[in-house]
């Protein structure tokens, strides 16, 4: 056979190769160890000698040629290969993913872990002290004796255990944190649940948690608390709000004052305002109610008495306290209509945090 | 406290807008939370919601108006036609009111013409509604005259509102009448702000003016009024003091207009004169006031002088009261009491029989001070709370009596035409010392941690009418007015008054510059939180409930006899007792969850409360709890659902807790978990463990878990399934349910206070297979501890990947796979070196277990 014939052959045989198996008995068949090319090679015995060293280089350059040509198409099959195994392997990228099963912290927690984050900054440490209290330490010593018209501010469940009964608040640990570090200097946050006797309702539970802190020093001044906590109210609620302070009154602080928040949600912008019309005000904001403020917590300057009680000479220590409801933080920083929703543990309530 | 403003004005300027004076009374301590607009518009700028719907009355067309005449209507009985003069015209209208009659001329009236909006009294939700012309039987009416409900004043009526003679004609109501109440919250501190004029303090305070006192100069008339009653106090210390005035000749009546519309304002009913004028002085000064009908008194006296005694009830005496109650007294309650029994029961409530009704000629006026904690247990025992008992039992400062009893006695001979005669029969028992307290400039600026000028600290004491004098540089000896009863505790008291009057605002906000204190937040608080952490990790949810529960609900977990912190005043059976488990209330979650979910795995860690013997208080420990139930995978479209969770679903939840507590791993700490079979009341008999603190060195013990309930081993809790039979109990349906519950406290002593971290091995482990067979008796976790105390140091881990029984295996007998891994810090390991190690707990296995190597 000619070498021109042989190629021609070749390629148009190559040409025609659908898949690997053809390509293979191909490469046989021209390339291989008894293939038409090297038989064609073998001839090259026959011829004269003038004539061999060209007839080499033609069957030198044929093998190239097919090589080449081998090559390409062995690549050629390979993308195909690839293309329909990615056609095979199409899914719908709209499908569902796997679910992951998160655990989830109590929202309970999770806020009462944003209060104190923001207390540990500015330096107060948790200190924790008993829920079951007796009435000298929820009442009397933080000067309430018995009858004082104060104790109507707090509901108080009672054990059968004559004189004790369960924490109406965390205050009771200001003595507790006092008589153990006296005459140290104190900075702490207390936390933990305190229960009031009282009707269940969306406004009101018998067990809440409360946060109460208490600084104690020879220079703590009401400038240290209002800045205290007007930096509490800015981390907690965000950048710009900002603080209203009301003188208030707590028997175990004086001076008192109640501290509010401009409306986080209103921004205190659409408080009410009179209309043309109407005789009543619209009040269109329902977080503060149109007045454009939130009461977020209470506080006050140890009272004199409370720090003696403490162990402290009031002469030379000084120092501030005061007391908020993660609950309530919580209610108005999520929108949470309904306080009963945290103990309930409703499962969409929870899954939502 | 309701202070209509119109009011408040006659004893100081209001110099602010409503929406001004709101703020700053607030800022000061007196909340504003509340107002009523009474004919006007809401004031600009008032951020509060009224509660009260009321019309705006229109200047044109709500005006005062004179009657001319009233005529029959010509063809209704019960309706007449009012002729009216309202000053620019005169109008017509027809009425159905009954106190008006044909032959009534010169009264005046409240005309509402065509247009004017008015609450429409026959609307039950009291709709406001504009007025228009009607055609009334014929004939036209283009008004009407209005009635206090339809004004929008009271809440209900009785005829038309007439006013008082010298109301001008033609004045716009709103003018005449209009007015704004602001609603106060008033704490205790500030008691004295129960009355108009400690709110006019206030306000003179906060503007930098004087108080426009109101005059107590009284007309007397020709008698003594020692002479006709007698005073004795028993017991000082419950009624310092008791005052009397008597007035002869009283003519008993409806008061003035002016005077029942404030007293509606501020929240009171009127009476009748004599009534009202103790009433509008309460509100005045803040002093309760009584008034006897004095006749009745002399009557019980079997004509004699009536001796007034103020005492303790005495056993087995009754009173009925105005409210027509009859009510059995004992020694805690204070009476006014005569020689012929108990009349009045002291500062909350006066006696029916010596009333003062319509034909009353002759008061006794009380004026008093009672003790403030007996005034307040006496109103709650018979629950009647009262203007008067409210002031009482926050405390009014005795002084008092005196010019509220003067400024009513003069009322009462302007108003009711009496003869007051002379003099204030008065024991004064218990006078309270006046109050003194040194201030200094130093200890204000020490106490605000800012320098607020001298010259304000004087100004605002003065101005809220302490006196002030120099004792000394920069120091004073401040004098507490006498009608406050707040300032006890010195200079504190005062820092507070100079603070809210100066402004908390203006003191600018610092930081606590001190040095930071040097101790620490326990460690206790930390692990807890760690735990927390760790749980949701490895997917669990956080449930808090409550920690009152009832005895009933935790009998399965507690049994029967615990003692429990029980409460006096439960609100609810429900929540009866404080807790001493939280599965019970975990599982009252789950059962909740379980409702719409069929997957859950959740915790609460929290306290519980066990009462100790001989101890006040119970112990309180946190305990954490965990349940599992349902499906290990969420449900997926994939398909094949999940094979539902399982005891070790429960225990490789607690082994990754303490192993990320590093709780029992080589080197870290003292003590490890181990789990024990167990058989708890609450527990599947063959599925529950008992989570057991042991040594460390126990590794390399040949005990084996059948003998190492020692001394040593601390039992932290349970976990397991759920017996089946809690499961009605708990509603749970018929799923298993897996539990665990720990005690937290006991825990971390153990846990390891620091962890070093180890080298990373630089030489390579080698890992080796290897199966044994032993008997069904024989726990797995007993296999490992040997192999562990055969094979250490070398031998770094051991893992079982393959517990097998069925063919191949002989009765009773089961196959365990394990696979150790091998490590030495300081070689490789030769093949030689292993194969010895791994004959050596070969050997260990047989004799100690009788295990026999199963063919690889």
């Amino acid at each position: 056979m000619e070498l021109e014939q042989l190629r021609q052959q070749a390629l148009a045989q190559l040409e025609a190769v659908a898949d690997e198996t053809a390509l293979s008995s191909w490469n046989s068949q021209y390339l291989g160890k008894n293939g038409l090319l090297t038989q064609a090679l073998k001839r090259i015995a026959q011829l004269p000698p003038q004539e061999r060293p060209s007839y080499g280089q033609q069957v030198n350059a044929l093998k190239e040629a097919l090589l080449a040509a081998f090559e390409r198409k062995k690549s050629e099959l390979h993308q195909q290969e690839i293309a329909r195994s990615l056609a095979a392997e199409a899914l719908d990228v709209t499908l569902p993913g796997r679910p992951v099963l998160r655990g989830r912290l109590h929202p309970a927690t999770q806020v009462m872990r944003d209060i104190l984050a923001i207390f540990a900054e500015l330096g107060f440490q948790v200190y924790r002290s008993r829920e079951v209290e007796d009435d000298l330490t929820n009442f009397e010593l933080l000067n309430m004796p018995p009858h004082h018209p104060a104790r109507d501010l707090w509901d108080t469940f009672h054990t059968t255990v004559p004189g004790v009964l369960l924490r109406t608040h965390t205050s009771p640990g200001q003595i507790h944190v006092m008589r153990q570090y006296c005459p140290r200097p104190i900075r702490v946050v207390l936390p933990g649940m305190c229960y009031r006797y009282e009707q269940i309702t969306a406004r009101s539970e018998i067990q809440f948690q409360q946060v109460e802190g208490l600084a104690i020093g020879e220079s703590i001044s009401l400038a240290d608390l209002i800045g205290t906590l007007s930096t509490f109210a800015k981390r907690f609620f965000g950048g710009d709000r900002r603080i209203r302070i009301r003188n208030s009154y707590f028997p175990f602080t004086e001076p008192s004052i109640e501290v509010d928040v401009d409306c986080i949600l209103c921004q205190g912008e659409n408080a009410a305002g009179p209309s043309a019309t109407a005789t009543l005000p619209v009040s269109s904001c329902t977080l503060c109610k149109g007045t454009g403020w939130l009461e977020i917590l209470g506080a006050g300057m140890v009272h004199p008495v409370v720090l003696r009680h403490g162990g402290y000479d009031p002469e030379r220590f000084q120092g501030f306290a005061f007391g908020l409801g993660p609950q309530r933080m919580a209610m108005l920083k999520y929108g949470i209509h309904d306080i009963r929703l945290f103990w309930s543990n409703a499962r969409h309530f929870l899954e939502q945090f | 406290m309701k202070v209509p403003l119109r009011w408040l004005k006659e004893y100081v300027d209001l110099p602010w807008s409503v929406a001004e004076l709101a703020e700053r009374l607030t800022l000061a301590g007196l909340e504003v939370t509340g107002f009523r607009a009474v004919g006007v518009p809401p004031p600009t700028g008032l951020r509060l919601k009224s509660e009260f719907v009321s019309p705006v009355w229109d200047e044109e067309k709500v005006v005062i108006a004179e009657v001319l005449e009233v005529r029959k209507h010509p063809d209704a009985d019960r309706l007449h036609l009012v002729d009216l003069n309202y000053g620019t015209g005169c109008l017509t209208v027809v009425t159905g009111a009954t106190n008006l009659k044909p032959g009534d001329r010169g009264l005046k009236v409240v005309l509402a013409r065509v247009g004017a909006v008015l609450i429409d009294g026959h609307s039950p939700e009291r709709a406001l509604r504009p007025l228009k012309p009607a055609k009334i039987r014929g004939v036209l009416s283009e008004g009407m005259v209005c009635s206090a409900l339809e004004l929008g004043i009271a809440d209900e009526h009785e005829g038309i509102l007439i006013l008082d003679p010298d109301a001008p004609v033609g004045m716009p109501l709103a003018e005449y009448l209009g007015d704004i109440v602001l609603e106060l919250d008033v704490l205790p501190s500030m008691a004295r702000c129960l009355s108009m004029l400690g709110v006019a303090r206030e306000v003179a305070a906060l503007s930098e003016q004087p108080v426009r006192y109101p005059p107590t100069e009284v007309l007397f008339g020709p008698q003594e009024a020692a002479t006709q009653v007698h005073i004795s106090i028993e017991d000082a210390n419950l009624c310092s003091r008791y005052a009397a005035m008597v007035i002869d000749s009283v003519r008993v009546a409806p008061s003035p207009t002016w005077l029942q519309l404030r007293l509606l304002l501020a929240g009171m009913r009127p009476i009748n004169n004599i009534v009202d004028i103790t009433n509008y002085v309460l509100l005045e000064w803040g002093q309760p006031l009584h008034a006897f009908d004095y006749e009745k008194l002399r009557d019980r006296a079997h004509g004699h002088v009536p001796h007034i005694i103020v005492r303790r009830a005495r056993p087995g005496e009754s009173l009925t009261t105005l409210d027509g109650q009859q009510r059995p007294l004992h020694g805690e309650h204070l009476v006014i009491a005569d020689t012929a029994g108990p009349i009045a029961l002291a500062g909350v409530m006066g006696g029916l029989e010596t009333e003062v009704g319509p034909e009353t000629q002759k008061v006794l006026l009380e004026s008093a001070n009672f003790d403030p904690v007996t005034i307040r247990r006496t109103a709650r025992h018979f629950d009647l709370p009262s203007e008067a008992s409210l002031r009482f039992s926050r405390g009014v400062h005795p002084d008092l009596v005196e010019p509220a009893a003067r400024r009513a006695v003069e009322w009462m001979r302007q108003l009711a035409q009496g003869t007051v005669a002379r003099g204030l029969v008065d024991v004064y028992a218990a006078r309270p010392s006046e109050q003194r307290v040194h201030l200094s400039l130093a200890y204000v600026h020490r106490m605000v941690g800012y320098a607020i000028p001298r010259d304000d600290i004087l100004r605002i004491l003065r101005g809220l009418e302490f006196t002030v004098d120099e004792a000394g540089e920069d120091t004073w000896l401040v004098t507490v007015p006498r009608h406050r009863l707040d300032v006890q505790h010195g200079p504190a008291d005062l820092v507070e008054e100079i603070v809210r009057i100066y402004g908390y605002h203006r003191i600018p906000p610092t930081l606590p510059r001190e040095p930071l204190p040097d101790y620490q937040t326990p460690r206790d608080g930390q692990i807890e939180e760690r735990i927390r952490d760790i749980l949701v990790t490895l997917g669990c949810q956080e449930v808090i409930t409550y920690s009152l529960t009832s005895i009933e609900r935790e009998r399965p977990f507690v049994g029967e006899g615990a003692d429990y912190v029980r409460l006096l005043n439960p609100i609810h059976p429900e929540r009866s007792v404080l807790r001493r488990s939280l599965l019970a209330s975990v599982l009252a979650i789950a059962a909740q969850h379980l409702r719409d979910s069929p997957r859950l795995r959740l915790f609460e860690l929290g306290y519980v409360y066990l009462p100790r013997a001989g101890e006040k208080f119970p112990d309180e420990r946190r305990h954490l709890a965990l349940v599992l139930c349902g499906p290990r995978l969420a449900e997926f479209w994939e398909g094949a659902s999940s094979p539902p969770q399982d005891f070790f679903d429960l225990k490789g939840l607690l082994e990754g807790l303490f192993e990320a507590l590093h709780l029992g791993q080589a080197s870290q700490g003292n003590a490890r978990v181990a789990w024990q079979p167990t058989n708890v009341t609450w527990l599947h008999p063959r599925r529950a463990a008992a989570l057991v603190l042991r040594p460390l060195q126990s590794h390399t013990t040949t005990k084996g878990i059948a003998s190492s309930s020692s001394d040593t081993s601390l039992l932290i809790g349970y976990a397991g399934q759920l017996h089946p039979q809690l499961h009605d109990t708990y509603e749970l349906g018929r799923r298993e349910v897996y539990v665990a519950q720990l005690d937290l406290e006991a825990l971390w002593p153990h846990l390891p206070e620091r962890f070093t971290c180890r080298a990373v091995a630089s030489f390579p482990p080698v890992r080796q297979d290897l199966a044994v067979l032993v008997d069904e008796s024989i726990v797995a976790e007993r296999v490992r501890e040997e192999i562990f105390a055969a094979g250490r140091p070398l031998l770094r881990e051991v893992h079982l990947f393959d517990v097998y029984r069925g063919p191949n295996i002989p009765e009773g007998k089961k196959s365990l796979a394990w696979s150790l891994t091998f490590q030495a810090e300081d070689r490789t390991l030769t093949d030689k070196e292993i194969s010895k190690l791994v004959q050596k707990i070969v050997d260990r296995l047989e004799k100690s277990l009788a295990a026999q190597l199963r063919a690889p």
